[in-house]
């Protein structure tokens, strides 16, 4: 036999690449088809929110964190308004507490039912993603419908929601509930027996509890490795305490385990949303602190008072009393933290965004060694990344 | 739950007597105090006490006060999955500091010390691989820091003559609008001077008539 030379291959993936799930640049050292070397550049999409938020008011920072995680973007801003109201030291009231465990809920579906279709979409199944699609469209118009808008909605607003919803809205979400258990079901009856599915998933991307938190995940990524940790049970904000769930946990830690995962907290989703509109009670959504939360449009109209409280809280907005708060939420792909300073001003000094998928994307290198390069896009797939919080 | 953590911090501090400067509880958060080059002797030992067990390094993040002598924070934030409770340990730092880098510790360090370093320049010491992570390729200064301005200092287009990106020196067609909406009655303070003068008399004049 002849002496050949071997040498690795160094290959770019993205940042254009429909399997990066956004702007990604991989550069990748290959030994024929297995991975040697990931280093993800990261970036591409940086907008240097948290420097913005540094130069608005409490209130317009908000719109924000819909264009961080653009997949469910309520899900953020609820973060920031925990946190904001951690430093104002307020309460929301109960009725306003279950609209925003609805409307995450709502988030979470159309994030897991984005990410499980298209992850499949990466291995190969086309169908389940134009189904996910046409549930998530549905989704939106609830959205739309509370907040007049689609994605961008800054809805949950420090001190409350932004407006109380319509009445036929809650009895439409919760007849909706039946057909995205459908659809779930749907979607599971195409895929978890699929052995296409099985094979490109099964054992692929296996990550044990202990390596899960020296790399700081969280969330399904966690869950899919059997640690049963969720922010909205162990650390529960809201009122989550008072509904009636279950966190799914996984056996094996690979990416079929997390799309199970996935799936059953999309039907304990749905369950939350049930209880929520049926438990919700009446009142307002908002406090009554007129220093915080601005006036009704109707209230304006008659009072001098609330004209002039309107007009302060759109311009100057108000002023956070001086300290520093870490509120986290159970978003979707995992924590999704903020950390605030205040200096008293009516501007944050520093705001901190930690997300979830920041921690993933940086495992991605830990995960894919020693795997082929087919089995890439399905791990990055299966970590949930969104670019819009990964960058910032 | 804040007694718990009042518990906890007396805990850490009992074990780490030289490392801690100081812990303090407030809106329910523990935060801890240390000098900048014991840090990673203070996360082994909240990452490996029993009592304490930190598993997960949720943050590290810089925060700039360019009025102080030592300008930045670095913050960490800790989580235990097992104990469920968190912790925050702060160091300070300037431009010139090394701050040991956790990698040795979590993993998850890395990403985290090279935004830190992208954003502010703050210098780790034994990090595997400090390169900047968000910014672009070739970019300089860091901007985060108070003393960058928003709009940056270049700004790119397309040149359809060099047929690539062309980097300017950023110019801005009116400027950069920044508006004052602070009280002039509850938060701005417009001292003219002689202004010191009137508040002591009215103090005196208060006191004589008391």
């Amino acid at each position: 036999m002849t002496e050949s030379q071997i040498k690795n291959i160094n290959l770019n993936f993205g940042p254009q690449h429909p399997a990066a799930h956004g702007v990604l640049r991989l550069v990748l050292e290959l030994d024929g088809e297995v991975v040697e070397r990931v280093d993800p550049h990261i970036g591409l999409l940086h907008r240097g929110t948290e420097k913005l938020i540094e130069q608005k008011t409490y209130l317009q920072a908000l719109p924000y964190f819909d264009r961080l995680d653009y997949v469910a973007p309520m899900n953020q801003e609820h973060a920031y308004a925990l946190a904001v109201e951690r430093l104002l030291d307020i309460e929301i009231p109960k009725r306003a507490q279950y609209i925003r465990v609805l409307y995450s809920e709502i988030g979470r579906l159309l994030n897991h039912l984005l990410n499980v279709t298209t992850q499949a979409l990466d291995v190969g199944a086309f169908s389940p993603s134009l189904w996910g699609f046409e549930i998530r469209e549905s989704l939106m118009v609830f959205y739309e419908r509370a907040s007049g808008s689609r994605m961008h909605a800054a809805y949950f607003r420090p001190g409350g929601v932004h407006q109380d919803l319509p009445p036929k809205l809650l009895q439409d979400i919760y007849d909706y509930c039946d057909v995205i258990d459908k659809m779930v079901d749907d979607i599971d009856a195409l895929l978890t027996g699929n052995r296409i599915f099985k094979q490109r998933n099964v054992d692929i991307g296996y990550v044990s509890a202990k390596d899960a938190q020296a790399w700081g995940f969280s969330g399904v990524m966690v869950r899919g490795s059997g640690m049963a940790w969720d922010l909205r049970r162990s650390q529960p904000y809201e009122c989550y305490s008072d509904l009636e769930f279950d966190i799914p946990v996984g056996k094996n830690g690979d990416n079929y385990d997390r799309y199970l995962c996935r799936m059953e907290e999309c039907r304990q989703s749905t369950r939350i949303m049930r209880q929520c509109i049926e438990q919700m009670p009446d009142g307002p959504v908002t406090t009554s602190d007129g220093k915080i939360v601005p006036p009704r449009r109707a209230e304006m109209k008659q009072s001098m008072e609330s004209l002039i409280h309107h007009f302060k809280l759109y311009t100057e907005g108000y002023h956070v009393p001086a300290g520093e708060v870490y509120a986290a939420v159970e978003a979707p792909k995992g924590e999704f933290g903020v950390f605030l300073v205040s200096d008293g001003s009516n501007k944050p000094s520093r705001c901190k965004i930690r997300a979830p998928g920041f921690a993933h994307l940086q495992a991605l290198d830990f995960l894919c060694r020693g795997h082929m390069i087919a089995d890439l896009s399905a791990i990055l797939g299966s970590l949930d990344i969104v670019f819009g919080e990964v960058d910032r | 739950m804040d007694e718990s953590l009042q518990d906890l911090g007396e805990h850490i501090a009992a074990g780490l007597a030289n490392e801690v400067a100081s812990f303090d509880v407030t809106r329910g958060e523990l935060t801890l105090e240390v000098p900048v080059e014991k840090i990673v002797r203070v996360l082994k030992f909240l990452r490996d006490d029993p009592a304490c067990h930190f598993s997960v390094l949720i943050d590290i993040c810089g925060v700039d006060y360019p009025e102080r002598a030592k300008r930045f924070d670095v913050v960490y934030h800790l989580l235990s999955m097992h104990q469920n409770h968190r912790v925050r340990v702060r160091v300070h730092a300037d431009e010139e500091t090394l701050v040991p880098s956790a990698t040795c510790v979590y993993p998850v360090a890395n990403w985290f010390e090279r935004e830190a370093f992208d954003m502010y320049g703050i210098l780790f010491s034994d990090h595997p691989d400090l390169r900047r992570l968000l910014t672009d390729y070739g970019f300089t200064g860091h901007p985060l820091r108070k003393d960058f301005p928003v709009t940056g200092f270049v700004e790119v287009r397309y040149d359809d003559e060099l047929k690539r990106v062309a980097y300017e020196p950023v110019q801005l067609a009116q400027e950069y609008r920044r508006f004052d909406f602070e009280s002039p009655w509850e938060a701005a303070e417009y001292l003219l001077p002689g202004d010191e003068k009137a508040s002591d008399e009215t103090k005196s004049g208060a006191g004589s008539k008391s």
